[in-house]
This record gives C-alpha cells, structure tokens and sequence, in this order.
C-alpha cells in the first residue's frame, strides 16, 4: 500500500516536471530573435497585403515599397543580404496576431504607435518611419469639399486599424452619422469604394494617396483637406526582446541618420574608407564598435544603407514626389528641414 | 432437480485487467481518459505558461470598456460609447436574424426542389438536379462573394436616383434597390406605446393578437371536426376563420395608428424606412440556396423510403396526388427528413459565421472580429465565440429533437 502511494506520488512528480520543461521550451522560444534570424539565415517579415508604394510585389514578384526597404535594411544589417527576407502579408486584423505568435520577427506594415498596442498589447514600437494623419478620399462628382458635409455618407473602413476607432471619434464629436461599409483588404477597399458601395474612404492619407496612383483615373477623386489624426507609422518587435528591439530601432536610425550626414547608397562605399567626420566613421563601422554593441558585424549600418539607399532615397523611390504617388517630405523631412525626423546620435 | 452452484469465485489478479475479458475494455477507457486528462492538461499549461512569457494574462474585463466602433447593422441601441460586451450582443442578434431567416428560406427551397426532383414532368426534374448539383457543390462562400458581388456591380448606387431625370427610380415609389441594400418601407405608430410611440411593446401587442387569432381559429376547427363527426356535415368555417385572423389585428393597428415610413432619398443614402443590408442580402440568400440544395436531397430521400404501396394503397382508396403527398407520403417522410434537418440548420448557423467575408456584422464580425483586434484579447474572445455557437447549436438540436420525438413512430 505505502509502495503503491511512493508510485504515484513519485509518477505525478514525473509528470509536473515534464509539463514544466514543455512549458518552458515553449516560452523560451520567444525569446532571441537576432539568433533565431541568423541561425535561419532569413527575416521573416510582416507587410501589407498590398498598398503600391508602400509594399507590394511588382511585376517580377519581388516585393518593394517603402516599408519592404525597411525590412530589406534589416536583413542587410544582420545577414549581409537585403535579399534574405520573406515577406508575411499580413491584413490589418492579422499582424498582431503573426507578430505575437513568431510567425514574423518584425512588422513594417502602416502601423500606427499607440498606447494601447505598445503597453496592452506588449508591442515594442521602435520608432516612426512616415508620420501621417488619417484623411478621406471621395469622387469628385460627390461634390464634397469637407469631412463635416459627410452626414448620413456610407464609409469603406478597414477593421481592426485605429483608423476605425477615429472614424467613429469624429463623427461623434461633430454629431452627424455614418454607415461604416467594414473591409479586410486595401485591396477590397477600393474595389468597393469604386463599385460606389461606400461614399468616402478613410484610412492614413498616405494609404490614400497611395491607392488613389492606382486608379484608372485618379483625377476623378479627391483627399478632402481634414486629417482627423495622428498616425505614427512605424516598425514594431515583440515586447521583451530588448535585443532585436535595438537592432530594428538603430537599423531605422542608421537609414534617418545616413541622410542627414549625407551617406547614400552612392557614396557609402567611398566614404567608409575616408571620411573625416567621426559621426561617420562610428556609424559606417570604421572606427568604434556599435556593430558588435547590436551582435551585428561591423559594417552592419554600411550594408543596411547599401540595401536601398538612406531614408531619403527610399522616400524619393517609393513614394516622393517624381512617383504617381507623389507624396511630399512635410513631416517626413529631416529637423534640419524643419521636419519631424531626428535621431539619436550614433555614439 | 438439480441444485445450482455458484461458479468458483476466483480472487482478482492484476493480470486480469488485460486477460479477463470482464475488465479489459474498462482497462482500456481508463488509460484512454488518463491520457485525454494529461493532453488537456498539458495543452492548458502550455497555454498558460507562453502567456506568462509574454506577460499577457486571461481577463474578461475589456467586455465592459466601450467598444469605440459603430457596426452598421444595428437590431439593439447601440453606439461607438457603448461597451464590448453589447457591440458582442448586437452581433449575437445578427446572427441569430440572418440564421433564422436562412433556415425558413432554406426550408422552402428544399421542400419545393426535393418535392418537385421527384416529378413526372421530365424538364422539372432536370432543372432541380441542376439546382441541387450546382449549388451544394460549389463552396457556400464563393457563393456568398459571388451574390455580394453581383449586387455590388449590378444595382445602381444611391446617386443614382438624384437629380431630376435620375438614371434609377425607385419600385412602385417606394422600394430601392441599390447596391448597398434594399430599402422598403417600415411600420411606424402614430398613437404606438414607449419612446415615439415606436416601443417594442407595440410589436408585442401585434404578436399576441395574432396569436390569439391562430388559438381562435384552432378551436373554430374543432368545433367543426366535432361537428362533422355528429352530423357528418362539416359547417362552413371559411368565413369565419378569415374574419378571426383580420379584424382583431386590422383594428389594434389601426387603433395604434400605424403608417408606412417611406424610404427618400437624403443626402448620400436613403434614409427612413427599412434597409436590409447588401452584406444581409448576400449571406441570407447564399446560405439559403446552398443548404437548400442538402434539404432537397433529405426531403428527396425521405420522400423516396415511404413504400410504393402506401402510395399505391392511397391511391386506390381514391384520394387525389396531392392529397396522397400532403396526407400519406410526407408525414411518414418526415420521419426521414427531421435528423439530418437539425444537421443542415446547425450548419447554417455555424455557416453564417462566414459574414465577415462580405462585412455582415455578426458575432464573429464583432466579438471575434473588431474587438479581438482592437482590444488583442484573442483568447478570450475565441473562447466566448465557441462557447456562443456551442450554446445556440446544442439549442437548436434540442428542439429539433423534441420536435422529432414528436414526429416519430409512436409504438404502443
Ligand atoms: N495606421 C492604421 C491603419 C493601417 C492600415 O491598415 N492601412 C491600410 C491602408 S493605408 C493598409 O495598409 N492596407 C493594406 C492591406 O490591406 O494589407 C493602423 O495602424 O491601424
């Protein structure tokens, strides 16, 4: 009898132990990403499902946009090969989720920094890539020419972005009523913003600008002039992974500073064999040793910049001023211009 | 005589558990449950110790913060203020109207394709065994999408009707076709109880009426079946039924005032009357046609395992076909019909989860679609969500249930 309880007392113990052991393994994987990237030799790396400009597959297939050059700076900064990405499309109701799970090591997918997302939702937001603000797009023909003449309007929204939840703020606030016309998809959006199953399109201006370059006739629509928001876009990392976190977030400022201390993917080469400015020489990996601070080899930010260019030239490629989408630097542009874009020093 | 003796009673050896017929299965079940319980058990700690990990906990409280979302198919009061948990019930109540209304629908079609698959006529034949081998295998939710965007493309928007030679008018003057709906009038009270005199009460004053007036039409067939029985003369009790059914209620609305609010055209939409959405549209009729398709098949099937000579027998005793399907082959088919009936309901309730391609808002839209995202309460939410659709199926099956025991066989 007393055997017999030693038995099962000892079988349980075996037992907890073994659930605690997969409980752990389960956990620590969560953790180390920057190993887990290199030992897979590839990023995986959350975008849109589509918005030109921003991200999507051209006609090769090959993905570019200004948010696929950030996870191309990445890769370049921790393989070598700004190549060695797999893009994850993810929708405005998936990405959390792919980010939470470790399905993707990081998202650069038109996401806005919030509170909530950074705090609740265990988030690590490294920085901003596009400072936008949410806008309304509609036909010409509608003859709107402000958000407040939208009163009893069907709106084509995305669901699960904060554009929703502004959407819903504002008409609140200036007390006239909407039908929301819910989607998943850029892509569904404006396939039924031009069925004409909703009046108006609201989501991130530069969304908007974005989609609007693709249309047979983009003349025919207008952004109306009220931004409703503040949308901070920018990359984000699970919460918890310090590491990786500082290896996206310096990776984004290599890009900002490189533009402001005028290293492009022109010069870049050149001027990490001489340069003069000691700024430079830290960043490019000539001297000092931040690459080794990040786990990252020496010329880390030298192959990120490589990659596509600093932050500048993959804002003039993608989605500046000479492409149909055509957006203007505004906020975007560096301190020195009067913009928002200010990084820490590299030292 | 012969005096029985017990069997020599052998004591229990642990060898017995898996040689001894006796106990091995019960062997079996317990390992089985063991292993069940340490798979559960394992499955939960995994959960809970990568939640620990990531320093996410299991909390229900986001039910009560305000949602911060409007839904466009309201059937409660509800705005972008109110709490999850009701942007949860307005979405419960969507689903529940587009599950209800697909199963009658679906009802008809099947009947009437199950009934009609089996008829004389070679051309109607044909065309339900097109029907029901068109639409049951091809996926539900490529017919959803397809009718949604059909409607999309093909009605004209509500612009249309502007203007003073508009390019669209509306039907009979007052329904709309559009590509975000249709809009038809609604019932409104001038003289109505509760707020505008538009209570729910008044909804409920109507139902009672004509739930009287089916009691009182019951009992007027009694009498008339007690009748016929002494007499053999069966009173005529048309008039009076017709009578039971419209005066009561003709009075009580009209007592209560009740008009027709007209859709009109303001501003971008319709507004006024009553819109049944695009998004409603398009799920209700896809869900409809689809399991209609399996319901004309039951009912075929059920019609089919009544015997020929029941038919035959029927027919000889002179009653006319129709009577012979109405009184002798359908209430023995029903038999047949009513279990895997409850099958095809409940997969149009589970069905209508796939709202979310078209942006019908139903639960799994609301609960498990927005406030998930926006609150990243995933598990929470998915857990609320199983156990909703787990409730409202095993309902359904229980009444179809009673409801099938009633049909049955009655062996005495
Ligand atoms: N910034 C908002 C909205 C982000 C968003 O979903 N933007 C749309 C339009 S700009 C998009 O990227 N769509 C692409 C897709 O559907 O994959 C948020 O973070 O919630």
């Amino acid at each position: 009898m007393a055997e017999n309880q030693e038995e099962v007392k000892m079988k349980r113990t075996v037992f907890l132990g073994a659930l605690t052991v997969a409980g752990v393994a389960a956990g620590a994987a969560a953790a180390a990403t920057l190993d887990d990237v290199k030992a897979r030799g590839k990023l995986n790396c959350g975008v849109t499902t589509g918005l030109v400009g921003f991200a999507a597959p051209d006609a090769n297939g090959e993905w570019t946009g200004f948010d696929v050059s950030v996870c191309r700076a990445v890769a370049a900064a921790v393989l070598g090969d700004p190549a060695a990405v797999e893009f994850v499309p993810t929708t405005g109701k998936t990405r959390f989720t792919a980010l939470a799970s470790g399905e993707v090591d990081m998202l650069a997918r038109n996401t806005t920094w919030t509170f909530s997302r950074d705090v609740d939702l265990k988030f690590d937001f490294v920085g901003v890539n596009y400072y936008d603000g949410q806008g309304f797009l509609v036909p010409k023909a509608l003859g709107v020419s402000s958000a407040k003449d939208l009163d009893g309007a069907a709106v084509c929204i995305q669901t699960g972005t904060t554009t929703e939840l502004n959407l819903a703020d504002y008409f609140r606030k200036n007390n006239i009523s909407y039908e929301p016309v819910p989607i998943e998809t850029n892509a569904e959006g404006q396939q039924q913003y031009l069925a004409g199953a909703c009046d108006a399109y609201t989501t991130d201006a530069s969304g908007l600008a974005a989609t609007r370059a693709t249309f047979e006739a983009p003349g025919d629509h207008i952004l109306l002039p009220e931004i409703i928001s503040k949308e901070p876009l920018g990359p984000l990392v699970r919460h918890g992974d310090n590491e990786w976190g500082d290896v996206v977030r310096w990776t984004l400022n290599a890009l900002i500073a490189a533009e402001e201390l005028g290293v492009s993917s022109a010069n870049v080469a050149e001027m990490s064999g001489n340069t003069n400015n000691p700024e430079v020489a830290r960043l490019l990996g000539t001297e000092g040793e931040l690459g080794a601070m990040l786990g990252l080899s020496a010329d880390w930010a030298k192959n990120a910049i490589m990659a596509g260019g600093n932050y500048g030239e993959i804002f003039a490629k993608n989605i500046g001023e000479e492409t149909p989408i055509g957006l203007a630097r505004g906020l975007n542009a560096q301190w020195t211009d009067g913009g928002l874009l200010y990084t820490p020093p590299f030292r | 005589m012969t005096t029985l003796t017990d069997p020599p009673r052998e004591s229990f050896r642990l060898s017995m558990l898996l040689y001894d017929t006796r106990y091995r299965s019960l062997t079996f079940q317990a390992i089985a449950l063991l292993l069940l319980i340490v798979a559960i058990a394992f499955l939960a700690n995994n959960l809970v110790s990568n939640l620990a990990a990531q320093d996410l906990n299991i909390s229900f409280s986001f039910l009560s913060s305000p949602a911060g979302y409007d839904i466009n198919q309201t059937l409660i009061d509800y705005n972008s203020q109110s709490s999850n948990l009701r942007a949860a019930w307005v979405g419960i109540l969507n689903t529940l109207l587009v599950a209800v209304l697909a199963c009658l629908t679906a009802t008809v079609f099947g009947v009437l394709a199950g009934v009609l698959r089996l008829s004389k006529n070679w051309l109607v034949r044909k065309l339900m065994a097109f029907y029901v081998e068109i639409f049951r295998n091809i996926p539900v939710l490529i017919w959803i999408i397809i009718i949604f965007t059909i409607m999309t493309a093909v009605m004209p928007a509500p612009t249309a009707f502007r203007g003073d030679d508009p390019a669209s008018s509306m039907v009979l003057d007052s329904i709309a076709f559009t590509n975000r709906g249709v809009y038809i009038p609604g019932p409104h009270f001038s003289r109505g109880f509760g707020a505008d005199g538009n209570g729910a009460l008044n909804w409920l004053i109507v139902i009672a009426v004509l739930v009287g007036s089916f009691f009182a039409t019951r009992m007027v067939t009694a009498r008339a079946n007690a009748a016929q029985e002494a007499t053999g003369v069966r009173p005529n009790t048309l008039w009076l039924n017709l009578a039971i059914w419209f005066v009561p209620i003709i009075g009580v609305l009209a007592i209560m005032g009740l008009y027709w609010d007209m859709p009109t055209l303001s501003g971008f939409n319709f507004s006024g009357g009553i819109k049944i959405g695009g998004p409603l549209i398009a799920l209700w009729f896809a869900l409809s046609i689809y399991t209609g398709a399996f319901i004309a098949e039951n009912v075929r099937a059920g019609i089919q395992a009544v015997s020929r000579g029941q038919t035959e027998a029927a027919s000889a005793l002179g009653l006319r076909p129709k009577r012979v399907m109405s009184l002798v082959v359908l209430p023995q088919a029903l038999r047949v019909i009513i279990p895997p009936l409850i099958s095809q309901y409940l997969n149009i309730t589970k069905n209508s989860s796939l709202a979310i391609a078209v942006g019908y808002a139903d639960i799994t839209a609301t609960l498990g679609g927005i406030t998930l995202n926006q609150t990243g309460r995933a598990i929470e939410c998915v857990l609320l969500l199983m156990l909703f659709y787990l409730i409202i199926s095993l309902l359904i099956s229980a009444v179809m249930n009673v409801y099938n025991s009633s049909m049955k066989l009655k062996e005495r």
